[in-house]
Order: structure tokens, then C-alpha cells, then sequence
């Protein structure tokens, strides 16, 4: 099992440390790490802490896209959630109760989310673009437009503090990845999560719950957000509901998609997305190191995303396969996917 | 009529193959200008093929088709369209978000200073459409007309765009009376112009109330030709059904059947089934008759919940019960092998053993996994008792062949041992040797007092297992055979309705 | 009860009416040549590039690259005008040429590579908007005769209020559009194309030039705005325009356009994005309110439209077809 799972994550692993020796090349010191008042500081510790957001989303966003759905309210939520806490723990709450409301106010996102795919049968790209454009504005709302900034020690200890010498929200991250790795893993519900993704109707008909599966799944989406906006709040001791997790969905469908997930549902690898989590961290990093203008970063990003894309595209697999049938190389089980459902027939 | 000079459309020797089968096998046809042809033929017989090889949709393995002498080589249903060959289908191939008018000018819009002329386009629509009996508005949304307006105006876009041949594939299969005699009228109309038809459908009285001549298909064959005022129903459906009268093989128990597992009242779906009564007792096979479209299929998905019943009531041991979607039937011990295994069956891309734990692990609840060790054990006593070839347990079920998914989706159900196992189409798409162990499977299961529902196609395949089959017409039970009544003779007079006089 | 394909039109019609007629009634002041003329000038560039949005969104796709489009655009044009020198009309026309180009491409990957248009111009919007970002960080300032003399047409109301050139090239735009989707058959072909593309390709739609002539009319567009956006705020800056696709895409939604396709009318967005700036200008007027009850009043209207087509798609299938589980299945 555990060769299984190294065989399908190997792509992302070779992915990213080709992307840490080029961090290497144009930092020499990248990997040094030293410890100064009993905390890990270094480039490689910071890749792994500033990933934190991006890897929690990407947790969510794995189920919710093996599903063949999308979330595209995560980066709002982020605001929302960040604010909730903020806003209790000023007026005076413990920083627990404001991590708890922050979480509540994720999941009933996430239930909201959950509730227009799963019941009305609305496209979740379009069911999540409503809490995507309306979520920001109820984020200003509560901060009322300002950065509402606090001084409380234990939750902006969340995003910025140290445990044992890692920063927190590394902790933090990889904690929630194993809980949900578990989960998924341990129970039958990463299975099923994968039967609704492949094909819904063989899964209804064989009496899975598809609906109860499918709010599920947007509402872990919706506590990762929630949790991902309270480190980024701690981090800056403030909660930017402008800023906060803005284009960050779209980071977190790229960590799953270079993790090697379909959009088109069905398997999934939590460990691949948060290597690809990483793998978009570690180029953030290496371009910041080389001392490239931060101007490219986007640019570099876009022609990744593209080239993984056309990679991943049907029709070039098909090519890919047709070639290597008429080598004649043992195709094995790589053939093409099959197409689906003749046409795209949405969630209706 | 028939002795026309020549036939406008002209197949021969066409074939066709597929991986592992040969679905068109030499077919021959011929059509007469201002006939109107019956294909006619089970599922899977072929005549969905033969027309995706007339129309170009496939490329076709062998033989000829001359279009007015003339041979032609459809690349695509465009193509053999501009050739004079247009087809209309059951699902009305048309865009329902655009106005009748744009319906029927799509791409050969007339323009006017390079702008598409709406006035011209109505006005013409108006007048084609009158040709047909239609005096509707064609600037309104197409959508916004029954469905037999729809079809009509396919019809008119076809026959406009072609004009010499005129392909019908089940274009009635969802309207109702007043409207299928609406488009009979239009046939009508077409035929007397010179125009050919063939038309496809699963209701042979309306073959027999429209159609001048039958090309009958089965596994790919024509088993013959006939013309229509000279037959019979009862022998077309002997034609089509394949009654090899070699004794079929009778074998079942006359053990008693159990007590009472499953009785239905008044249960029914509107537009799918008519509401029915029926038993169904443990240890004993129900068979379920009739064409196509005859309510066969609909009847198991109202029993299973997978398309509900929307009245009548449904008693479990005597208890009524509640059988609103899957989830609720396979709570109650029923399990549900569909027609069509691909889109409803195989989740494709998950392994074997995945699939085959798929049910009894929905029903445990996500909480409660079956270990790994524990399905690969389950999985492989399955892959043994029904001997299941696969090379190993972790390959997608969508790489194994149609028999062997059929037989992965049975394990699926026995996994959860229901209490009541419906089975449509049991044997669809399964070679020979797979087909007679799923039949020796059917008896096993039988003689260990679970409940079977079978809906099949194939007479010899309920004459072989079935204690009792209930036969069925326009979606309506119309007769219970039972015991030594069963024999295909008895089946196909009721399918073909006629007395038992007969 | 049959709908008719206007209805939703009808509603954004009335949205637009109730909410100018409660504005006026809370502020008599808004009815005014001057608010009007704002209100067109200051949506100029949301407008041009919401049509393009409805040309996507009718054909079932959606483009994320806009803003980022308009961002570049600004960029290149006060970069080629300042660094190269080159004549404004000159910068538009290769500005023009570069973002049809853009979205052509788009187009072709989504049709050839049979990519989903969300992953794609989501590549795009990132890829546009880094171009914008390494041809200039910093604000750049136009400062070209040209653009005084283009940025002095305007007509003068009689209350003072000014009706600028731009808002004057987002009505063309929005009237060249309305010919070209309601009377041309490549206007035809992208309806069909948002019904099914199968069956508009078994009716003789060529798809791919229609696909990639769709996303190019809509980077072509982009660009158009961001011509009008530069002339308007006389600069070009790649962080400007951030979140303008969601705007769109909401204009297009609200205008009673379907968001899955094959149904909506130019007409429409051009309402939406009225009632988009009559919600700004409102909370302008009231001086109390924040612009973030813009977002969540958008966001409500966006759902209020989303389930309102869910809700006549769902009256019309119920009526159609008496979903026998068959039919569904063939």
C-alpha cells in the first residue's frame, strides 16, 4: 500500500526537488537551517510555513474536486472565517472560542456550498461563485472595511508562533492532512468519495448517499478555509478582509491539479496535492531567491499550469497512448480514459 | 407498390465489428421510393448500427450502399445528409434554445446584406411547416412545443436538408396516441411524394398501421423480410424474438415457492408504468416479458426506487414499506443489477474489488470500513464462485469484458445477500458461456430461498428460469403465465396480443 | 405555464426599474443627466467587456482572463506610448491585434485539447496578468495630445452633465454586438453552440471556428476595454482591473443570461451592468453605507438570477418530458 501510494505520488516528489535544487542553485543556502531561541529558522522551514494556507485549501479542494466539483468560494471564506475570529477575540472572547467561531463560520459556508450542489443541483462552479463574490463583501463587512487588528497572543500565536521549534502553522497543516488522510483512508469514505466522482448515478444505484457525501465534502472544504484564514489572520495579527486568501482558490485548484487529481473527479491523492502545495511554494521561493523580479512569478506560473494542463489534457494522452501502441510498448493500463458520459451532462 | 423499378437506397453486404463482436453481419437492405420500411429488431440486434452505417456515423467494416445507383461513402452524418439521407431521432436532435425558424435554418440561414433575414426565415418556416399540418408560430422557442411538434420539425429540417431518404429511429417512442397519429399523417405525406422511410420502433401496431414493408434484424443478421399486409404479428415477433423451437430447455424446480416477500398494490410510475399488483415470494423466479419499451425495465427501477413510484403501495413481509430511492431498497435487502451496466452499473475507473464491495459497503456507512483484507476475501470467493476472469484484483472494472462486469456486478449484490435480487437484462452483451452460468446461477440462487426479478428480452432465458413471468404490453401487465403455461409460444402470443385461441 | 426565452430579460428589466425607482426615491437628486452620464462613463469598460462575457457564457463557456486582459492592455498601451513612442492609434491597433490573438489561442486549446474554458483562461488570467506585471510594476502615466483630444469629446447635458467618448464606445459595442449575435450565423452558431454542442455540430456548426472565434471576440474586447479603461484613467497599472471577469460574469448572470449557455440577450447584460453601477452610485449618494454592501447585494442578486433559471429549467424539463427513466437513458 505504502509503495502504491509512493508510485503515485513519485511525479510530484521528482517535481519538487527538481524545484528545491533550483531554489539550491540560485541560493546556495537554502537548505541551511540553524535554531535561534529555541525555534528552526531557513528557507526550507519557510517554504513549509508560508505553504500553510495553500496546503490546508488543498486539502478541501481535493475532495471537493474528486467529486467533480470545484470550490471557488475558499479564498472568501478565508476572509470571512479570519474576521469572525478577529471580531470575537477583540470583543473580549478566549482565543479558542474565536478559533471555534472562525470554524463555524467556515462550516456554514461550506454548508451553504454543500446545500446549492448537492440539493438544488446547481453546477458547483457556478453554485460557489455566489459565496465567492458575495463572501468578501460579508468579510468587509464585519472588519468594516479597516484591518481589524488584535494583539491576542494564543491566536495570532496560530499563524505566527512555534511549537517545538516549527512554526505553528506547519503543525498545523500537517496535522489537519493527517486527520483528513485518515479519514478518507481509514473509513470507507474516500472510496466512496471516489465512486460519487467516477460515475454518481452507478454509485446512487449501488445505494451510496451521494447527497450526505457531497455536502461533506464542501463543508471539509469550507473548516480547511476557515482554518487557512485564522493562520493568515494570526500571521499578520489582523484580520485584511480585502486581501485575505484573495486568489487563493485558484492556487489551491492548481496544488490539486499539479498533484496529478483530475478535474473530471474520481481518484484522488491528498499527499500529491500538498506536494503540489509545496511545489508551488518552492517556486514562489526559488524566484524570490534568485533575485528575479517578483513580476515573473505569475508568468512562471501561468506556463506551468499550462504545460501541466496540456500534460494532463484527454486528447494529448490519447496521442501519447496511440504512440506508444504503435512502438509497440506494452501499454499496460494506461490506456485513455474512456470517455464518460457521452455529453457533459451537468448535475441537474 | 413493392414492384417498383428501382430502390433509391441500397444496401448490401454491410458489416460491422467490434472488439470481441460482429454487430452487423452481411445486412441487407433495400428501400423503395414511397415506402415506408420497418427496421425492426430486440436491443442489440443491430439496426442502431446499421443506421449509424447508412448515415456515415460509423465507418462500416463491408458491403456497398447505393444511393440511386450511384455508390456512396457517407464520412459523416453531415455528409450522408448533403447525400439525401437525414435522420431523426428519439431524442429530438434539435437545439431547444433557438426558435423553430433557426431550428430549421441552422447554417443555411437566408441572408440579407450579409445579415440573417428573420422575416424571410419565419415566413418561409411558416410555409414549410404548413406542408406538414403545422400552423404554429415559428419565431417562438422551439422548447416551447410537445415534444411531436419537435419531432415534425426535425422531420422538416431533415427532409428539407435531404429530401430522398428518410430515417425514423423511434421518433414515437414518447409521444402519445393523438400524437403519433399526427406524425403518421405527416409520413403519410412524405411517402406520397416520392420520399422513402425507415422507420424504427419497439410498438408493432404501429408498424403495422404505417409501415408498407419490415426488414427484421437479429444479432446482426437479417432473419428476414417481409411485407407487411402478407404477416402476421405473431410472426414478426417470432422473427424477432429468435424462437429456436428446439424444446427450449425447461428445467426449473417445481419446488413450492416461500412465503410472501414482496406484494405491491396499485404501485406505479406515470409515464413509465402503469400501476400494477404482483407477489413475489421467496425462492422463486419472476420473469418479466415484453418488447422493448414495453414497462419492463421501468417496473424493476420503480421496485428498486431508482426511478420512484409515484403510487400505489409496496408491502415488505406484509409491512408496508417505503421504496423511495436505492439507498431505502438496498436497506430492505433488494439489489438491483441494471440494464445498461456501463452507465449504471461499473463505477469504471475503481478496481474490481472496490466494486465489488461498492454495495454492502454503502450499507454498512462510511464509518464501518470493510478492511482491505476482509474485501480482498469477499472479492476473490466472488471472482471463484462465478469465475470471474481478471488479472488481478486492483485493475479498473472497466478493462474487463461485458460478461465479466456482468458477473463483478452480480458479486456487487450477492455481497450484500439481498432478500430480493432484480436483474434486467441479465444476459445483454454476453457471450455464450457466460450466458449459460449466469442461468445456472439464477437457479442456485433460487434454490437458497432468495427472490429473483428477472426482465429479459430473451424468451428461452425465462422459459429457462422462471417460475411465473408476467408479460407485458404498452407498459401495462397484460398476463401471468405460470408454470407448465410457459413456453415461448405462449409468450410471444401474449406479447403480440392475441387471444389465446390462437 | 410556458415561459417565454424573454422572462428573464423581463425581470432584469424590472430589477433595474424598482431599483432606479427606489434610489430616486430615497435621493431625487439621482435622476439626473449627470448621474446618467456617469453612470455610462464610469462602466464603460465593465460594460465592453461584459459583452464579451455574454458572447462566452451564451456559447457554455467562461473566460477568467478578462481583467487581467484590461490590466495588460492599460500596461502595454502607456508603455509602448511613453517608452516606444509609438502614436496612440498605433498602440491601440497592436493592442487590438495582441489580445484577439490572445483569446484566439485560448479558444484553440480549449476546442483542440478539449480543456475545460475554466482551467484555461484561468492559465490565461495568470499569464496575462504576469506580462502585465514584467512590462511595469509602477503606475505609468499617458500623457499623449491624443489623449487629451479623446478624453475632450463629450456631449454636454443640459444639467452640466458630461457624456464622455466612452461611455459612447461601450453603447456601439453593446449595438454592434446585438447585430452581430441576433442577425448574423455566427451569432446563431454560438446560441446553438450554448444548447449542445453535439447536436449544433450534428447540425453543421463548425466548432472549432466558432469556439475560437468566440474567445477571441472576448479577448478582443478585453482589449477594447482596456483601451477605453487606459483613456480613462489615463495610465496603465497591472494591478488595476483585479476581480473585473467576476463583475462581468455577474452583469451577464443578472442581464438574465443562462451561466450553463444557449440562452440570454446582449440587451440584458447591458441592464446588469447598469444595475451593478446604480448600486455604487447609490452607495455613493448615501455617504453612509460601505462599498462592501456592493459585493453582498451583488452576490444576492447573483443567486436571486442563478435560481430563477434553475427554477424555470426545472418547469420547463417537468413539462417537456415525463423523465421516463429510459428516455434518460438513450
Amino acid at each position: 500500500m505504502i509503495k502504491a501510494t509512493l508510485r503515485r505520488i513519485a511525479p510530484q516528489l521528482a517535481i519538487l526537488a527538481l524545484a528545491l535544487a533550483l531554489n539550491f542553485i540560485v541560493f546556495p543556502d537554502f537548505f541551511s537551517i540553524r535554531m535561534q531561541n529555541g525555534r528552526l529558522y531557513g528557507n526550507l522551514v519557510d517554504v513549509l510555513n508560508r505553504g500553510a494556507p495553500t496546503a490546508l485549501l488543498a486539502i478541501g479542494m481535493t475532495l471537493v474536486i474528486a467529486t467533480r466539483g470545484i470550490d471557488l468560494s475558499v479564498g472568501a471564506v478565508m476572509a470571512i472565517a479570519g474576521a469572525v475570529a478577529a471580531l470575537a477575540v477583540t470583543s473580549g472572547h478566549h482565543w479558542t472560542a474565536a478559533l471555534g467561531a472562525g470554524l463555524l463560520a467556515g462550516a456554514v459556508c461550506g454548508l451553504w456550498n454543500g446545500f446549492l450542489v448537492a440539493v438544488l443541483g446547481i453546477q458547483p462552479i457556478v453554485a460557489t461563485l455566489v459565496l465567492m463574490v458575495a463572501g468578501r463583501g460579508v468579510a468587509q463587512l464585519l472588519t468594516e472595511g479597516a484591518i481589524l487588528t488584535f494583539n491576542d497572543p494564543g491566536l495570532s500565536g496560530l499563524g505566527s508562533g512555534a511549537i517545538l521549534a516549527l512554526p505553528t502553522p506547519v503543525w498545523i497543516w500537517v496535522g489537519v492532512a493527517l486527520a483528513a488522510g485518515l479519514l478518507v483512508r481509514r473509513t470507507a469514505l474516500g472510496m466512496l468519495i471516489e465512486a460519487v466522482g467516477v460515475n454518481e448515478r452507478s454509485a446512487r444505484l449501488a445505494g451510496v448517499d451521494s447527497r450526505a457525501l457531497l455536502i461533506a465534502v464542501y463543508l471539509v472544504a469550507g473548516l480547511c478555509a476557515a482554518l487557512a484564514g485564522v493562520i493568515v489572520a494570526g500571521d499578520i495579527k489582523g484580520a485584511d478582509a480585502n486581501n485575505a486568501g484573495l486568489w487563493m482558490e485558484l492556487d489551491a485548484i492548481l496544488a490539486v491539479v499539479i498533484g496529478g487529481n483530475s478535474l473530471l473527479g474520481g481518484r484522488f491523492s491528498i499527499a500529491a496535492s500538498l506536494l503540489g502545495a509545496l511545489i508551488i511554494q518552492s517556486v514562489n521561493s526559488a524566484i524570490l531567491l534568485s533575485g528575479m523580479p517578483v513580476e515573473f512569478n505569475l508568468v512562471i506560473k501561468a506556463l506551468l499550469i499550462i504545460a501541466i494542463l496540456v500534460i494532463q489534457s484527454p486528447k494529448v494522452k490519447r496521442a501519447v497512448y496511440l504512440l506508444r501502441a504503435s512502438t509497440g510498448q506494452p501499454a499496460r493500463e494506461t490506456r485513455p480514459p474512456a470517455p464518460r458520459r457521452p455529453a457533459e451532462e451537468g448535475r441537474t | 407498390m413493392e414492384q417498383m423499378a428501382e430502390p433509391v437506397l441500397q444496401a448490401t453486404g454491410v458489416s460491422k465489428y467490434f472488439p470481441g463482436a460482429i454487430a452487423l453481419d452481411e445486412v441487407d437492405l433495400r428501400l423503395y421510393p414511397g415506402e415506408v420500411h420497418a427496421l425492426l429488431g430486440e436491443n442489440g440486434a443491430g439496426k442502431s448500427t446499421l443506421i449509424k452505417c447508412l448515415t456515415g456515423a460509423y465507418a462500416r467494416d463491408g458491403g456497398a450502399i447505393l444511393l440511386e445507383g450511384v455508390e456512396i461513402d457517407p464520412r459523416d452524418p453531415l455528409d450522408s445528409q448533403r447525400l439525401g439521407i437525414g435522420t431523426v431521432y428519439q431524442e429530438v436532435n434539435l437545439l431547444p434554445n433557438l426558435t423553430v425558424a433557426e431550428n430549421l435554418f441552422l447554417g443555411r440561414q437566408p441572408t440579407r446584406f450579409g445579415f440573417v433575414d428573420h422575416r424571410r426565415m419565419k415566413r418561409d418556416s411558416a410555409r414549410i411547416l404548413a406542408e406538414y399540418g403545422l400552423e404554429i408560430d415559428p419565431g417562438r422557442l422551439l422548447s416551447s412545443f410537445s415534444i411531436a411538434v419537435q419531432q415534425i420539425v426535425a422531420i422538416a429540417r431533415a427532409v428539407e436538408m435531404s429530401g430522398k431518404v428518410l430515417i425514423l429511429d423511434e421518433p414515437t417512442a414518447s409521444l402519445d396516441r393523438e400524437e403519433v397519429e399526427l406524425m403518421f399523417s405527416v409520413v403519410r405525406r412524405l411517402t406520397a411524394r416520392g420520399l422513402a422511410v425507415v422507420f424504427i420502433t419497439h410498438f408493432l401496431d404501429q408498424v403495422f398501421a404505417l409501415c408498407d414493408r419490415a426488414t427484421i434484424l437479429r444479432n446482426g443478421r437479417v432473419v428476414g423480410s417481409r411485407l407487411l399486409r402478407e404477416a402476421g404479428q405473431t410472426e414478426i415477433v417470432t422473427l424477432m424474438l429468435g424462437r429456436q423451437l428446439e424444446a427450449a430447455t425447461r428445467t426449473p424446480h417445481e419446488a413450492e415457492p416461500g412465503e410472501v416477500l414482496l406484494s405491491f398494490a396499485g404501485f406505479g410510475r406515470r409515464g413509465a408504468i402503469e400501476p400494477f399488483d404482483m407477489t413475489i415470494r421467496s425462492g422463486e423466479v419472476v420473469g418479466l416479458a415484453g418488447l422493448l419499451g414495453s414497462g419492463r425495465s421501468e417496473t424493476c427501477a420503480a421496485i428498486f426506487g431508482a426511478a420512484p413510484a409515484d403510487r400505489g403501495e409496496a408491502r415488505l413481509r406484509g409491512l408496508p414499506v417505503r421504496l423511495g430511492d436505492p439507498r431505502e431498497a438496498v436497506g430492505h435487502g433488494l439489489a438491483f443489477c441494471p440494464e445498461d451496466r456501463k452507465i449504471d452499473g461499473i463505477v469504471g475507473d475503481l478496481s474490481v474489488r472496490e466494486n465489488i464491495v461498492l454495495a454492502l459497503q454503502a450499507r454498512q456507512g462510511w464509518a464501518k470500513p470493510i478492511s482491505r483484507a476482509r474485501a480482498q476475501e469477499i472479492a476473490e470467493g466472488y471472482v471463484k464462485a462465478l469465475d470471474i476472469r481478471l488479472a488481478h484484483l486492483d485493475m479498473p472494472i472497466r478493462l474487463l469484458s461485458g460478461g465479466n462486469q456482468q458477473k463483478a456486478l452480480l458479486a456487487r449484490w450477492l455481497a450484500t445477500e439481498p432478500a430480493l435480487l432484480i436483474l434486467d437484462e441479465p444476459t445483454r452483451g454476453i457471450d455464450v458461456g457466460a450466458h449459460a452460468e449466469i442461468l445456472n446461477l439464477i437457479e442456485r440462487l433460487r434454490a437458497r430461498g432468495m427472490a429473483l426479478l428477472v426482465a429479459s428480452s430473451e424468451m428461452e432465458e425465462l422459459v429457462a428460469c422462471a417460475g411465473r413471468v408476467i408479460v407485458l404490453r404498452d407498459r401495462r401487465q397484460v398476463e401471468e403465465l405460470t408454470g407448465a403455461d410457459i413456453s415461448p409460444d405462449a409468450i410471444v402470443r401474449a406479447i403480440a396480443g392475441e387471444e389465446e385461441a390462437a | 405555464m410556458r415561459h417565454s426565452p424573454r422572462l428573464p430579460l423581463y425581470v432584469t428589466l424590472a430589477t433595474f426599474l424598482l431599483a432606479l425607482i427606489a434610489c430616486v426615491a430615497q435621493f431625487p437628486a439621482m435622476l439626473s443627466w449627470r448621474v446618467a452620464a456617469n453612470l455610462l462613463t464610469d462602466n464603460a469598460f465593465l460594460g465592453i467587456v461584459a459583452v464579451g462575457m455574454t458572447f462566452v457564457i451564451l456559447s457554455g463557456g467562461i473566460d477568467l482572463s478578462v481583467g487581467s486582459v484590461i490590466a495588460f492592455t492599460s500596461v502595454f498601451l502607456a508603455v509602448l506610448i511613453r517608452d516606444a513612442g509609438i502614436h496612440p492609434l498605433a498602440a491601440f491597433a497592436l493592442a487590438l491585434g495582441v489580445s484577439t490573438l490572445f483569446g484566439a489561442a485560448m479558444g484553440a486549446i480549449i476546442h483542440h485539447l478539449e480543456m475545460p474554458p475554466f482551467i484555461v483562461t484561468l492559465a490565461g488570467m495568470f499569464l496575462m496578468r504576469g506580462m502585465a506585471y514584467v512590462l511595469s510594476t509602477d503606475s505609468v502615466p499617458v500623457t499623449h495630445e491624443f489623449y487629451g483630444w479623446l478624453q475632450s469629446l463629450y456631449w454636454r447635458a443640459p444639467d452640466g452633465g458630461r457624456f464622455r467618448l466612452i461611455g459612447f464606445l461601450m453603447i456601439l459595442t453593446f449595438l454592434l454586438a446585438m447585430l452581430a449575435l441576433h442577425r448574423t450565423r455566427f451569432g446563431q452558431n454560438v446560441y446553438a453552440l450554448g444548447g449542445s454542442a453535439q447536436t449544433a455540430q450534428l447540425m453543421g456548426v463548425p466548432l472549432a471556428r466558432t469556439t475560437i472565434g468566440i474567445y477571441a471576440v472576448s479577448g478582443g474586447l478585453a482589449g477594447f476595454a482596456g483601451i477605453v479603461y487606459s483613456l480613462y484613467t489615463s495610465a496603465g497599472y497591472s494591478l488595476a482591473t483585479v476581480g473585473v471577469e467576476l463583475d462581468a460574469i455577474a452583469a451577464v448572470v443578472i442581464g438574465g443570461t443562462l451561466l450553463s449557455g444557449g440562452a440570454g440577450f446582449v440587451l440584458g447584460t447591458f441592464f446588469g451592468v447598469l444595475i451593478m453601477g446604480l448600486i455604487q452610485t447609490y452607495i455613493v449618494f448615501d455617504g453612509q453605507l460601505s462599498s462592501w454592501w456592493t459585493k453582498i447585494v451583488i452576490g444576492g442578486l447573483l443567486f436571486a438570477f442563478i435560481l430563477l433559471q434553475k427554477v424555470l429549467g426545472w418547469a420547463t424539463t417537468a413539462r417537456i418530458r415525463p423523465a421516463t427513466a429510459s428516455a434518460a437513458r438513450s
